[in-house]
């Protein structure tokens, strides 16, 4: 009886020590165990907190009057009214349809260019030819954004153009590709986001193509599948997993990286098709000064880009049950 | 199948021709451009194009400050990302998820192009080289890759380590890092080209001409097409603004493509990586 008392006793002790304290003790013992990792971990947050969280506080100036001189602290607080401005403003529904354009021309020709590529690739038996066409495609990505502005600009040049000079040898009439809007978005489509790029993005492809298991080819063979039909049911539902994961990552970013090749690209006379709401933010914020409102523009973008970076994960589980989260 | 050889064909070529033909017209007299002559060699052989990008004061500054930038800032970015990515690829570091967390989160949120340009002026770091090199040091995807090639390490190596009386700091220099090499050249170029062919921040942030990267100068030169004002085209049929515009291009793209080779190959490396380490 008097033992059974002591162990209930000496029981409860045991049982209030309770999880905060083992996390303690847990945090303790990895300090003492990694002093020196934590101390390498000082510089890097530190990094993230002055140059990506600190510049988020400035996201309050969407909701002011906000003016260099006063500064944050010293600016008229005024709610929604940059909102009502930008939703209602000139320059909404231009920027909005063509950031929404842009990126859905992107989806269909850009996105599924380097992934045909690789399929492609994958049928070529030569190695020779493979690695020529994989070394050749994939130097564009290297050069920079301006320099292959500077070759497209230059190759369109209605007076010394490559591209003008075989039109004319064609037959037909030299057009100034840059000043006409009806050509912008294929022109910045094909050079920017398919030429430049479709070496580059599609070795992604390429390993996980390289990563399908090769007895489900044999098998396929042995039932007297072409190559054609072994594509479309092998190849492509198992890498159907890498495809989204790529279709994630990029959504967002399709709303965004653009603008450095738009803005080099555009100009006045394009703007009705070429202004993206990035680009809009550019002008009007970092050149024109209108600070607050060119935040609000950026921060619908953002949120715009959320949604669809949320909704295209969504979409993976569904279709892969695999998604970046 | 021929159609497939046929496909690729064109496509390697039309990714190819455009160099070529910058190539051949940077040698070509201006006349010759003019006329439409040049589809493939040059036409009037000549290098006077090259005498007058060579002899622009600007361009020789603007190319020393692309080279401080990228070695500055590859080495600057190499000691960051190390920094992260090491203690976060240790099992048991308490606190490692959450820091995970939130350096992921700035991957697909950050702040805006307003609210980063006026963080700078708020850190006295507008048209300083320091705020181009410490404002963008760190890519997180890249903290991500390397973390993983830290985590592929045999746990055993450190263990085995420490009981010979190695400190943290000692492993990591003496141990891990010759071991990652591959890794970190691989995490090193991708910061590189980013630096190297960067342009929008510098033209944004920096204001001293003599502060300018070759992006921007080009920028300058070939978009904003003031090139009657920066070079003396009193020969005209020798050489043009576009053939001006040609050898600057070659100029600044020359050291990428020699480095191509080198680059392809762990280019591809880290882009496998990086897919597959989900």
């Amino acid at each position: 009886m008097a033992s059974n008392v002591e162990m209930v006793k000496s029981k409860k002790p045991l049982q209030e020590k309770s999880k905060f304290q083992a996390n303690i003790e847990d945090w303790k013992l990895s300090f003492k165990k990694y002093k020196i990792l934590y101390l390498l971990l000082i510089p890097f947050i530190t990094w993230y907190i002055l140059f990506q969280y600190k510049p988020m506080m400035g996201l309050i100036i969407a909701f002011q009057d906000y003016s260099v001189f006063k500064g944050i602290a010293g600016s008229e607080f005024v709610g929604f009214k940059n909102f009502i401005d930008f939703f209602g403003g000139d320059y909404f529904w231009r920027t909005f349809r063509n950031t929404l354009l842009i990126g859905i021309y992107g989806l269909i020709f850009a996105f599924p260019a380097p992934i045909l590529l690789a399929l492609l690739l994958n049928e070529v038996k030569n190695k020779y030819f493979r690695s020529t066409v994989q070394t050749l495609t994939y130097l564009p990505y290297f050069v920079s954004t301006v320099v292959v502005v500077g070759i497209v600009i230059n190759f369109l040049s209605p007076s010394t153009g490559v591209v003008n000079m075989f039109i004319e040898k064609l037959g037909f009439e030299r057009i100034y590709f840059l000043t006409q809007p009806e050509y912008f978005r294929t022109i910045y489509i094909l050079t920017m986001e398919i030429w430049k790029t479709i070496g580059y993005t599609a070795i992604v492809y390429i390993a996980a193509i390289a990563g399908v298991n090769p007895s489900l080819y044999e098998a396929a063979t042995m039932d007297g599948a072409s190559r054609i039909k072994q594509m479309f049911h092998i190849t492509i539902p198992s890498i159907l997993p890498t495809i989204m994961i790529m279709l994630i990552l990029n959504i967002g970013n399709i709303l965004s990286v653009g603008y450095e090749a738009i803005i080099l690209l555009y100009q006045p006379s394009t703007y009705e098709t070429a202004d993206v709401i990035s680009t809009y933010v550019y002008r009007a914020g970092l050149q024109n000064g209108q600070y607050d409102i060119a935040t609000v523009a950026d921060l619908f973008n953002a949120v715009v880009g959320l949604i669809l970076v949320l909704g295209a994960n969504k979409l993976s589980k569904k279709l892969t049950n695999n998604g970046l989260w | 199948m021929t159609t497939n050889y046929i496909l690729l064909g064109i496509l390697a070529i039309l990714c190819f021709y455009p160099f070529v033909y910058v190539f051949s017209a940077s040698f070509s007299s201006g006349k010759a451009i003019a006329e439409g002559s040049v589809w493939l060699w040059p036409v009037d052989f000549n290098i006077e194009s090259y005498k007058q990008v060579f002899t622009h004061p600007g361009i020789w500054i603007a190319f020393g400050n692309t080279i401080f930038y990228t070695v500055v800032g590859v080495a600057v970015s190499l000691f960051f990302t190390i920094c992260g990515a090491y203690p976060l690829s240790k099992r048991d570091l308490k606190g490692k998820g959450f820091i995970a967390f939130f350096i992921a989160l700035t991957m697909w949120f950050n702040a805006g192009m307003v609210p980063t340009y006026l963080n700078f002026v708020g850190l006295n770091l507008l048209d300083t080289r320091t705020g181009i090199i410490m404002g963008f040091a760190l890519s997180t995807f890249n903290v991500f890759i390397l973390r993983t090639f830290f985590q592929s390490l045999p746990e055993s190596l450190e263990e085995s380590a420490k009981m010979d009386g190695a400190n943290d700091w000692q492993i990591l220099w003496k141990i891990i890092l010759p071991l990652t090499k591959p890794a970190l050249i691989t995490i090193g170029l991708f910061y590189g080209v980013s630096r190297w062919n960067g342009y929008f921040w510098a033209m944004v942030l920096l204001k001293d001409e003599n502060k300018i990267p070759l992006q921007v100068l080009l920028q300058k030169l070939i978009i904003e097409m003031n090139i009657e004002q920066q070079f003396s085209i009193v020969n005209a049929g020798i050489y043009s603004q576009e053939t001006i515009i040609y050898a600057t291009i070659i100029f600044s793209t020359l050291p990428i493509v020699i480095l191509y080779p080198f680059l392809q190959k762990h280019f591809k490396k880290g882009a496998v990586v990086g897919s597959i380490k989900e």
